[in-house]
């Protein structure tokens, strides 16, 4: 059969340059429309600081030190520590969508998550193993993400067995969870944490160094080279027709481009002289002329490029992921395949409390302490990331990757209004509201139009 | 012509269920040798497809024995179903839209490789394999099935039957959504799988397509069994009556 014509989306893209172009490449046009949007939201907001407010921008040639614009590397840099707690928490909110179920209840498994780590930390693991322990930050962790799993794996088993609505469900969960994180310490905040386990929410200390980014981001780009060869080979095997040469390479290449790029941005944010005062300090050395950090991959952003790669995995070469979206787009005819799918409901369930205790361990490390209020409203933001991503509602149909971006899309808005002055939380609202809507409006347009 | 000695391949004996005090099954026994097609006929509502989503394992019957081979089975899901090499291709298809011709065939039988890790590529090329023999014209392989025809759907759904290497084969309105040149398909395939020795049980409505495809056929009215008759000895207007009736004609055995 290695005559067949393997031409996906054929009757509908037009066969101009682009089209041809897109079908050789096989982008999907909505995550093309998606970092277009990203990238007109970034250069908006440069624009405004640059020409409305006046402030000095990086594109203009202004120094780091001067530039206070949105286009800068400690902008950008701090854009992808905030973005990877959401965007944790959204990769697995996509699986939630996509089996036509719904978890409000992140935000408050993240803020009682996050209040019995402190407890864990401050009122048992320090008075017993000694302040600044080393297995600290390893329990904490290990606890975090289990209680974050086991709340999961209970409104899974609610949703699954006893055929309650996962809306109720997790709105239950929403006010109950909030409710017991204000009661685990009365509505105290617990501070502060363990000074290894603070390192996981970034900061100067807590990011992956000059050096070690380089070297991530080579292994990355090692990694790339070798998939695109790997699925050239898997094609002949059988074979299929294979991509133009050319159109796999410029995809590889846009790919390895943009890993080098973000390397060289995280990594040209250097260090405030404060923190290589403290550094040095620590060392018990005097601070050299001329000493000069990068901060390069924080730490948070390593762990959502962890959490992206295994939940990609999952979803596209595992039968678990096979399985989600089959439930998605016809859950009659996945159990009539022998498809469990409680035990499916409830495994996803877990999985999505798992990762809202890793956003717990991120967003209280990052805080440095613990308070009952972290995660407030972050459930709605997950959605809307998961939404604004390409998941839709209706079941069947989400990635990660779109997750992701729609998770950056979200952050770059609600980060730009404070940036140019709209520091109040009412503008950002109504900001990302239009534009959730604004984005489900544009996919069911682009929807309706192939078909 | 099937020889009905021996064992059956399937028996379905003394069936019944209901369903908040309606039996939709009522006693209902039914049985299927190698070789043979046997016709499930009657109104809508009558508990054909009930009866046969026993056999499958979409539900599980309050009472009454189903024998494979002249032992026992205990179906209580669709994977048990499977066990004993029964698959089924449901008047719904039962497809996952938003997958595409490979992912729907494989479904809850997923070719893996090394690690556990999905062999899509694998997939694709045993499906390329199937619909050549089955529907030469199939081109869609990477599009999910949504995007099909509905006899491409239709397919879809007895390639996935085909495969497994079914014994007992349930088709249930295998030609209602389809035009005359795919049903004449459908048919010539049913007369392949008979040849090969598979028992199927056929859900049909057109009179014609139960006269000449069927051996025997088997009629319902309200959750009971009216009579099983052999094809060759009545007349589609002593069928007919049957259904419309609830009567079993008088010359039949």
């Amino acid at each position: 059969m290695s005559n067949t014509s393997h031409s996906p989306a054929t009757q509908s893209a037009p066969d101009s340059g682009f089209g041809r172009f897109l079908r050789a490449t096989e982008i999907d046009p909505r995550l093309l429309g998606m970092v277009g949007a990203l990238v007109l939201i970034w250069v908006a907001f440069e624009a405004y600081s640059t020409l409305i407010l006046g402030r000095p921008s990086m594109l203009l040639g202004a120094a780091q030190a001067d530039a206070n614009g949105f286009l800068t590397p400690r902008n950008l840099w701090n854009l992808s520590v905030q973005t990877a707690y959401i965007g944790i928490m959204a990769t697995g909110m996509v699986l939630v969508i996509i089996t036509r179920n719904i978890d409000l209840s992140v935000g408050s498994i993240m803020g009682m998550v996050g209040m019995y780590m402190g407890l864990l930390q401050v009122d048992f693991l320090t008075p017993a193993l000694g302040l600044g322990h080393p297995a600290i930050w390893v329990v904490t962790v290990i606890f975090g993400i289990v209680m974050g799993a086991l709340i999961g794996a209970l409104q899974g088993s609610m949703i699954a067995y006893l055929n309650i609505p996962s809306f109720i469900v997790t709105l239950g969960g929403l006010l109950v969870w909030r409710g017991a994180a204000f009661l685990v310490a009365g509505g105290k905040t617990i501070a502060p944490m363990d000074d290894t386990f603070a390192l996981i929410g970034g900061g100067s200390f807590g990011a992956l160094g000059r050096t070690g980014s380089w070297i991530f981001a080579a292994i990355a780009v090692v990694a790339v080279v070798w998939g695109v060869v790997r699925g050239r080979k898997a094609r002949t095997l059988h074979g299929f027709q294979q991509r133009p040469v050319w159109a796999e390479w410029f995809m590889g290449g846009l790919i390895c481009a943009i890993i080098l790029g973000a390397t060289a941005i995280v990594n040209s944010y250097i260090w405030p002289k404060g923190n290589i005062k403290k550094y040095y300090d620590q060392l018990g050395l005097p601070v050299p002329d001329g000493a000069e950090f990068g901060h390069g991959y924080a730490y948070p952003v390593l762990i959502l490029i962890v959490v992206a790669i295994f939940m990609t995995v999952l979803m596209t070469r595992t039968r678990f992921g096979r399985y989600v979206f089959a439930i998605g787009g016809n859950p009659e005819a996945a159990a009539l395949s022998g498809i469990n799918t409680r035990t499916m409901t409830v495994k996803i369930f877990t999985l999505m409390g798992a990762l809202a205790g890793i956003a717990a361990v991120i967003g209280s490390a990052r805080q440095n302490s613990a308070t009952n209020a972290m995660g407030n409203l972050d459930e709605l933001y997950v959605i809307a990331a998961a939404v604004v991503g390409g998941t839709s509602l209706a079941g069947g149909v989400g990635t990660v990757y779109g997750a992701i971006i729609g998770a950056l899309i979200l952050t770059s808005l609600q980060t730009g209004m404070v940036l140019i002055g709209f520091g109040d939380g009412s503008y950002q609202r109504i900001v990302i509201g239009i534009a959730l809507v604004l984005a489900v409006w544009l996919d069911i347009v682009y929807r309706k139009r192939i078909k | 012509m099937v020889t009905r000695t021996g064992t059956p391949l399937v028996e379905l004996r003394d069936m019944s269920i209901s369903f908040g005090g309606i039996k939709a099954v009522d006693h209902v026994t039914v049985d299927l040798y190698p070789g043979e097609v046997v016709g499930l006929l009657g109104h809508n509502g009558a508990g054909k497809s009930t009866l046969i989503k026993c056999l499958s394992g979409a539900y599980k019957a309050d009472a009454g024995q189903i024998l494979i081979n002249g032992a026992e089975v205990d179906i209580n899901n669709p994977r048990d179903a499977r066990a004993q090499n029964i698959e089924t291709i449901y008047q719904t298809l039962a497809l996952a839209d938003n997958l595409n011709a490979a992912s729907n065939l494989f479904l809850g039988r997923e070719l893996v490789g090394p690690g556990g890790f999905l062999d899509d590529s694998k997939m694709e090329a045993e499906t390329r394999k199937i619909m050549a023999r089955l529907n030469p014209n199939f081109r869609k392989f990477n599009v999910p099935v949504s995007a099909l025809s509905g006899g491409q759907r239709q397919s879809v759904a007895i390639a996935r039957a085909v495969y497994f290497n079914a014994k007992i084969l349930i088709m249930d309105e295998p030609t209602a959504a389809l035009g005359p040149q795919e049903t004449q398909m459908v048919a010539e395939l049913i007369q392949e799988l008979k040849a090969q020795g598979l028992g199927i049980f056929l859900i049909e409505h057109d009179i014609h397509n139960v006269m000449k495809l069927c051996d025997r056929a088997s009629v319902m009215k309200n959750g009971q069994l009216v009579g099983t008759v052999d094809v060759n000895q009545v007349t589609d207007e002593d069928i007919l009556s049957m259904i419309i009736l609830g009567k079993k004609p008088a010359k039949a055995a």
